[in-house]
């Protein structure tokens, strides 16, 4: 294999002892039992912790997203039958918003990274954090035990009066591990925000913090506000399906669309927990790639906190077409037009980045560069939908699904993906080889927009969503989105390769392979237990990226 | 044929979304093409170990760059997502407010099928005719579940829910045989919930409509309803009970008990019925059963047909 | 120092609380601890909040079911238990005071008086529990009601149930904290203690809040 980044400009070659692990303590040594992994308190371990789980849920879902494009191939539902395929969506739907993307980011790397960014030996309270782990996993068991019982075929939205009084499947085993892990994701708000707040180094200020970290706070003040609307409404959901109190289904007297209201409270906030992370590591990896300061740092930081806000008051545009009054569409709409605009701002402000920088493409810059391009086109098709004469066509279509797997598969996966590339050295202090890493990051940018492009054109023909089987005219589309989904699929299983790999062969990295700014390259790779030798003192602004004159042009190990 | 595109313009509604759509997409394909050109040109120009000029002090120079573009970078989208929020709201307006002289056709959509009924008394199953160039308004409610009237040929879709009415109008301007979709997930048949609008010349419609005579019309077969769930027993000429009269009503301003008014439309015949301690008429006791359980979807609708063919009497209804 | 706890001086010191290795300095650990406590009261204000917004929602589709479900509740006990909450609140909010004065027994004595009120509150309302199953207002187990408001009284009265339940289960853990902070607080020096005291009264007096609202939604609608 070819040998890997090492370093960007000082040329500091890495050290290449690699079989045995004579390597300095650190906290992946500190400790080698399951039970000193199980029962850790250090947010590094957890942070690992849950990167092993969400992992595995995120090829579970991607194994029933698998099934559903290969069912969608042919107009005929033909291979798997209509109650299967309705199960195969509501699983792919509900692991992969609750037990990958929204943990994702904010349990893996914001566990991990949040206190080095700002110099703290860990978070406010780590049992807490370790609690939420658990939490997390108490959920996926009951999630998985649905799974196995026979599967929920409500979709991910669980509309009422469907999922209270004519769903026939396990509805409520699916409510409690979501009502379960969203605890997990609460504390671990509840935790991030503390920390932020409280244990920042001498000298770090607000406006010193790197932009995940404020992206990450903002994220958790939404984590902490939206969350427990939603465990109310799952509760609200069980008492009805048990009890049969008429609080959604009309036939009990209640009302369905106040479920609606209750659902997309939560949800739509929801989407930015799992898009904010995303852009905080963007920004990272962007203003490393480029070597220059994130452009309009302040404007970037207000732009994270706006969306946080206004966030909260779009849920409506779900429901245009529901029945809700056409007032209430209008408010909605023009808010939604409105948090559209920090979002621009942001994808302007990481272009400008690039200019005048030393920019290097290595797998982390790719990752963050298809982010900034598939966050773009997903976020104008958002624009078509809030447009509410439009959104009248194009909702419950496939275009729908095509927005927001932009957003969330081309948005927040590759963010994610980028973020794991970006600081596996640091996480592992293992080095990996990036030119399988930028071929898989290319494969997958191809890949995701074969599979995702075609659906905003089918769902502009016309083809409704959660449709097992469709009028043949529909067909070519289908076809190309699933040969796409193929090519996806192996962008995915490429990583876990050479990452694995990389594990167990790969170089010993430096403390600063990428040459980055930020606390956390200031300590060893991996670091030790209590994070830093003594406490840092911060001076310098963030993102001190200078210009060097002379910079070698590093394109790692391609000799 | 492979569908790739939009459907058919089958509405009057349909080229102007079609318009909008064009418009939006022309100009964020436009800006999205800037940035990615931009992305690339600075990408390349910019390239580690390229020869283009850097500025000494990249903090001051980027400074400076703010202070001109952000302002701009923010109002500019900003005009122009209020300019398409505005023309998408008027649209919707267009979409919400049906003429006063559309027919009506009412929908009963349940688990996986759709139930039409015309006010003539046909009936119709997972079809719809009707006439070119006429206003349309469905009144639809659900028997069950959630779920939607899609015809995209149309660009139109509105949700059916149980326990209420949801209105859609529009007016076909093109002949043919249009998809209907059920585009709000409803249980195990949801995709096979399929069906057609058809669309006729005037004069073929009325053929039609005389070829498919129904037994008897909706008015009359809820004035059979009426006697049947005994509502004349209460708000027929004869009752002993104090009920308001039903003559005249349809369509006009109802005072409540708890001082607010209500316009007496299909909704309010429907609750009426069926949780009449909601809305009770000023000057009267809260004293009428609900029927709620008794009465099917179909027979609200022939009742409101029948309260709605006294809207120009004076007399209690017999 | 109030004239009224001057004469219950602590007279022994403890040990001074450890600091945890995450922490700089036992000023940081305060401070984490007290913010963390008032974002958790936050999700708790969401969490009953999503509450509060059905019911509105359910009162507004059922106006005289609401009223008539209303008028079957239990006002004497329900007067009752607010008295005793309010002044449970009052208790908690005397050890606050008096652990930052180091007055063990008077901090443990007003800490033990709230976590009995406390107890009367579960009391009074498992009687009226009882009262109401004996009343067959208990939703899916044995409800009977006028029919002409059955179907609003029964969203009524699962809400009742629903609300007043999950308060007493947030009761619980505020008994069992005090309790434990009672005897923690007997053991070692209060002033020590007195911020996770402090922290403690937050949740308290959150607990009684909620019921501040929950009383007049549920005892007092259209009641003449």
């Amino acid at each position: 294999m070819s040998s890997v980044v090492d370093g960007i400009g000082a040329g500091i070659p890495g050290s290449r002892d690699t079989r045995r692990s004579d390597a300095p303590s650190s906290y992946l040594t500190d400790g080698m039992s399951i039970g000193s992994w199980l029962a850790t308190h250090d947010h590094k371990r957890i942070a690992i912790l849950y990167a092993i789980t969400i992992t595995a849920f995120f090829f579970i879902g991607g194994a029933a997203a698998t099934l559903i494009r290969l069912e969608l191939a042919t107009p005929a539902g033909d291979l798997v039958r209509a109650e299967t395929y309705n199960k195969l969506f509501t699983m792919h739907g509900v692991i992969m918003v609750w037990f990958f993307l929204i943990p994702s980011i904010p349990a893996t790397l914001g566990n991990f990274l949040v206190p080095l960014m700002i110099g703290a030996r860990d978070l406010a309270f780590p049992r807490l954090n370790l609690t939420s782990f658990y939490l997390y996993v108490g959920g996926a068991v009951f999630t998985l035990a649905a799974m196995i019982a026979g599967g929920v075929d409500t979709g991910w939205t669980f509309y009422a009066p469907f999922s209270t009084l004519f769903s026939n499947t396990h509805v409520l085993y699916v409510l409690a591990g979501v009502f379960v892990v969203g605890f997990s994701s609460i504390l671990t708000g509840l935790n991030i925000i503390v920390t932020v707040h409280k244990m920042r180094a001498p000298g770090m200020t607000w406006f010193r913090l790197p932009l995940f970290v404020w992206a990450q706070y903002a994220t958790s003040a939404i984590l902490v506000l939206a969350t427990p609307v939603l465990a109310m409404t799952l509760v609200l959901l069980t008492v009805e399906r048990v009890f049969g109190i008429g609080i959604f289904d009309p036939a009990l007297g209640g009302d369905p669309l106040l479920f609606q209201h209750l659902f997309w409270f939560y949800s739509h906030p929801a989407v930015y927990i799992m898009v904010l992370p995303a852009m905080g590591v963007v920004s990272e990896l962007v203003a490393n790639g480029a070597r220059n300061p994130v452009f309009g740092y302040k404007t970037m930081a207000f732009a994270i906190i706006a969306i946080a806000v206004i966030g909260f008051l779009v849920w409506g545009h779900h429901m245009f077409v529901s029945g809700q009054s056409m007032y209430a569409g209008i408010v909605f709409s023009f808010m939604s037009f409105l948090v559209a605009i920090p979002s621009a701002v942001k994808v302007f402000n990481w272009t400008a980045t690039l200019w005048h920088g030393r920019i290097v493409y290595t797998a982390p810059m790719l990752y963050a560069l298809g982010f900034v391009g598939l966050f773009t086109i997903g976020g104008m098709t958002g624009l078509f939908l809030a447009a509410l004469a439009l959104d009248v066509h194009l909702t419950d279509t496939y275009f729908v699904i095509a927005h927001f797997h932009y957003i969330m598969v081309g948005g927040t996966v590759s963010a994610y993906l980028g973020g794991v590339h970006f600081w596996w050295p640091k996480i592992t202090g293992r080095l990996y080889s990036d030119r399988w890493a930028r071929f898989a990051a290319v494969l997958l940018f191809v890949g995701f927009n074969f599979t995702f492009f075609p659906q905003y054109l089918l769902g502009i023909a016309g083809m409704p969503r959660r449709y097992h089987e469709y009028p043949p005219e529909f067909q070519t589309l289908n076809v190309l989105s699933s040969a796409g989904a193929l090519v996806l699929a192996l962008g995915y299983l490429l990583p876990l390769l050479y990452l694995g790999w990389s594990l167990f062969r790969g170089p010993r990295a430096p403390a600063n392979p990428w040459h980055a700014t930020g606390l956390e390259w200031q300590t060893t790779s991996p670091p030790p237990t209590h994070n830093f030798a003594s406490t840092p003192v911060v001076t310098a602004p963030p993102y001190a990226y200078v210009p060097m004159r002379d910079v070698v042009d590093a394109r790692e190990g391609t000799q | 044929m492979i569908a790739i595109g939009l459907p058919p313009e089958a509405s009057t509604i349909a080229p102007r979304v079609d318009l909008l759509l064009y418009v939006v997409t022309a100009v964020t394909g436009l800006v999205a093409i800037a940035i990615f050109v931009t992305m690339i040109v600075f990408g390349i120009r910019y390239r580690a170990g390229s020869p283009a000029p850097r500025a000494d002090d990249i903090p001051a120079l980027q400074a400076r760059a703010r202070r001109r573009v952000e302002t701009a970078w923010t109002l500019i989208p900003l005009a122009l997502f209020i300019a398409s929020f505005a023309w998408a709201a008027r649209l919707y307006m267009v979409r919400g407010t049906p003429p006063a002289n559309a027919i009506e056709l009412f929908v009963v959509a349940k688990q996986w099928m759709w139930k039409l009924q015309h006010p003539g008394g046909q009936r119709e199953i997972d079809e719809m005719h009707i006439p070119r160039g006429q206003p349309i308004r469905l009144v639809m409610t659900s028997q069950d579940v959630i779920h939607s009237f899609f015809v995209p040929a149309f660009r139109l879709k509105q949700d059916i829910l149980p326990g209420r009415y949801t209105e859609m109008w529009f007016t076909a301007t093109k002949t043919g045989r249009f998809h209907l979709f059920c585009a709000e997930y409803c249980g195990t048949d949801h995709a096979r919930m399929g069906g057609d609008v058809v669309v006729m010349e005037p004069a073929e419609f009325a053929r039609w409509l005389a070829a498919h005579p129904a037994a008897e019309n909706m008015a009359s077969r809820g004035a059979d309803l009426f006697r049947h769930y005994g509502c004349s027993g209460c708000h027929g000429a004869n009752a002993s009970v104090h009920a308001p009269n039903l003559a005249g009503l349809f369509g006009k301003p109802v005072p409540l008990s708890n001082g607010t008014t209500v316009v007496a439309d299909e909704r309010y015949v429907r609750d009426s019925i069926l949780l009449p301690e909601r809305e009770v008429a000023a000057g009267y006791a809260p004293i009428m059963p609900s029927f709620a359980g008794q009465i099917s979807e179909d027979d609200i609708i022939d009742l409101i047909a029948y309260i709605k063919s006294l809207a120009d009497t004076r007399e209690h209804p017999k | 120092m109030t004239p009224a706890c001057a004469s219950l001086r602590a007279a022994d010191h403890g040990p001074a609380l450890r600091v945890a290795e995450q922490f700089e300095e036992a000023s940081q650990q305060r401070a984490a601890a007290t913010l963390g406590m008032w974002i958790f009261l936050a999700t708790e204000v969401m969490f009953f909040g999503a509450l509060f917004f059905a019911y509105s929602i359910a009162r507004y589709q059922f106006p005289a079911a609401f009223a008539a479900a209303s008028r079957h509740t239990n006002i004497v006990l329900g007067t009752t238990n607010t008295a005793v909450l309010l002044t449970s609140s009052l208790f908690m909010a005397l050890a606050v005071k008096c652990a930052e004065e180091d007055l063990r027994r008077a901090t443990v004595t007003l800490l033990a008086i709230t976590g009995l009120l406390g107890l009367a509150f579960m009391g009074i309302k498992l009687t009226e529990y009882a009262l109401d199953y004996r009343d067959h207002l208990v939703p899916a187990v044995n409800f009977a009601f006028d029919p002409a408001y059955a179907r609003g009284a029964l969203v009524f009265f699962g809400l009742y149930f629903l609300t007043t339940g999950l308060h007493l289960v947030h009761l619980s853990v505020g008994i069992a904290l005090v309790a434990l902070f009672a005897w923690r607080v007997a053991r070692r020096r209060p002033n020590a203690l007195a911020d996770q005291v402090d922290i403690v009264g937050l949740y308290w007096h959150f607990v009684d809040i909620v019921w501040i609202f929950l009383y007049p939604c549920l005892y007092l609608v259209s009641r003449t």
